[in-house]
């Protein structure tokens, strides 16, 4: 496929299967340019200076903002708040938004297939709070239940918290539909959109989601540079929760005010650098064919379950819709025993809880392995990883 | 297919021992228990220990893990039985150092849990099989869960 001549990573490894993009992208050279640019021809820090170059690289750091927003279908660039990362916008939402809403008597709302950083933020935020702390249930097959969880929706529910794409099972949910069911209740939807952005569009304005998370390292962009959209009238009311530069009105001995959203939540410098690196990587992204980007997923995810169903012993988890993602197990082969034969045949796949041991538990399994794609990857990774699975098989069953 | 490193890492005595792991379960009545957790992994072992006169008399492990952890269980517990409390530190140390190192002057004195040794040129894999040994350490210090 031409694209991967885009992603300099695979000239550096001509023998590499990647096949964990679920855990990270990889980078166009487009990105990478765009990072070196900003050092060589652009470092100043933003908000700050008076000098032409300061006042350029603010400019550009507020156009980037409004490309985010752009992207997402965001009312206006203040909707977007740059984070460290999903986990940092998760955790943003549930220490400063969270105490507004829920209290002793409100249920907090989540489906047992998600990620460690959208679960912990939302059981710690109940402990502190006193809110009930409840967790919707999943398929046999470890794919968040949609119905399941609009079911566990009461009159009681404050918040929910919700993966759009699960990343484990790769389950795609409506979160238009979802959003609808808490707004009934007088409730919240904040979405971890991580498994969501790198695949498919995203519009945060049709969906109506509350809040809306996610990260750029896996969006072909930097590590270190995350979104949290937020509407605007819940980011006005929410109190920063990390004090010092940028973020600040004005600050008198007893008392401070604080900058509007969304400055007001960026204190310090911010990951400029990274800013700029996201900039090129949606600009990338905007360049390509996303619905052809998705149906080759799509394609890729089809063609590994097929190939996988025919070795002897193998459990699959999620579905034929799963997007980008293909997690199983191999009857007797332990998941870390099953990722180090692959990596001996340069084939690099997660294997462990993947950050859901909570969806582990549910699936009475220790650890899964998962394979999950890009846009560059190809039908020969998946065959490689077909051909090398079976061969594990024979492996680690003293057949070889 | 290059699968020499890896048939070092596998031998099949390796996954004989983890297939069929001796002092595999719980026991009835133990003086010390330490459960320990790899986190990157989700991987759990509980180690038990009965000790009379600061020997240990008995030892079984449980738990979910890697081919790696369970066959490293199995060589642990059925080095460490019938050993003094305060022969285990130095056991568990010389099974770290070569783990890592892939050979140790003192590596006679692990008896059969030297085989392990093919785990260094797997670093990823190094805290798989350290996982029962460290329990141990922590079980001669006192530890226990229960």
């Amino acid at each position: 496929m031409q694209m991967r001549e885009e992603f300099p990573f695979f000239a550096a490894h001509p023998e590499l299967i990647y096949l964990d993009s679920a855990a990270t992208s990889q980078k166009p050279q487009a990105v990478l340019t765009a990072l070196t640019a900003y050092y060589r021809d652009s470092n100043a820090n933003v908000h700050r200076g008076l000098y032409t170059l300061a006042y350029n690289t603010t400019e550009r750091y507020e156009a980037i903002r409004a490309q985010v927003a752009a992207f997402m279908h965001a009312p206006e660039a203040a909707n977007i708040v740059f984070t460290r990362g999903t986990t940092d916008g998760l955790n943003l939402v549930a220490q400063s938004f969270g105490p507004q809403v829920v209290g002793p008597g409100s249920e907090i709302l989540v489906s047992g297939a998600e990620h460690h950083s959208n679960f912990i933020p939302w059981q710690q935020l109940a402990k502190r709070t006193g809110a009930t702390f409840r967790v919707a249930p999943v398929t046999p097959s470890g794919d968040l239940d949609e119905s399941a969880l609009l079911r566990s929706i009461t009159p009681q529910t404050k918040l929910v918290a919700v993966a759009a794409v699960t990343n484990v099972a790769g389950t795609r949910v409506d979160v238009a539909k979802i959003a609808q069911a808490v707004h009934a209740v007088g409730g919240y939807l904040v979405v971890d959109g991580a498994q969501e952005v790198p695949h498919l569009p995203v519009d945060v304005s049709a969906t109506d989601a509350d809040f809306y998370a996610w990260s750029g390292h896996k969006v072909f962009g930097p590590t270190g540079i995350g979104v949290l959209y937020g509407k605007s009238t819940l980011l006005s009311a929410m109190p920063p929760v990390q004090f010092g530069g940028e973020m600040i009105d004005e600050v008198q001995d007893a008392e401070s005010t604080w900058a509007p959203v969304p400055l007001k939540f960026e204190a310090g410098t911010p990951n400029i650098a990274g800013i700029y690196g996201l900039g090129a990587a949606l600009t990338w992204l905007g360049q390509q064919d996303r619905g052809a980007m998705a149906a080759h997923e799509a394609e890729l995810v089809t063609a590994l379950r097929t190939g996988l169903s025919e070795i002897p012993g193998i459990t699959l988890y999620g579905s034929a819709a799963s997007v980008a993602i293909v997690s199983f197990n191999l009857a007797g082969v332990h998941p870390h025993d099953l990722a180090t034969f692959l990596d001996e045949q340069h084939i690099a796949v997660r294997a462990g809880h993947h950050c859901a041991q909570p969806l582990m538990a549910r699936l009475g399994v220790p650890a899964t392995v998962r394979a999950s794609f890009g846009p560059y990857n190809t039908a020969a990774d998946v065959t490689a990883l077909t051909t090398a699975v079976a061969t594990a098989g024979r492996f680690f069953h003293g057949t070889h | 297919m290059a699968l020499t490193k890896l048939d070092q890492l596998y031998r099949q005595v390796i996954l004989d021992e983890a297939y069929h792991p001796r002092h595999h379960g719980k026991l009835s009545a133990p003086d010390r228990s330490v459960t320990l957790r790899n986190p990157s992994c989700g991987d759990v072992l509980t180690l038990q220990l009965q000790v009379a006169a600061d020997r240990v008399t008995d030892a079984k492990f449980s738990g979910s893990g890697c081919t790696i952890s369970q066959a490293s269980g199995s060589l642990m517990t059925d080095l460490i039985i019938g050993r003094q409390l305060s022969e285990i530190p130095e056991l568990v140390g010389i099974f770290s150092d070569l783990v890592i190192n892939g050979s140790d002057p003192r590596e006679d004195q692990l008896g059969d849990a030297a085989i392990l040794k093919g785990v260094h040129q797997f670093p990823a894999r190094v805290k798989c099989a350290t996982l029962a040994w460290k329990a141990a350490a922590q079980a001669v210090e006192g530890a226990t869960d229960d």
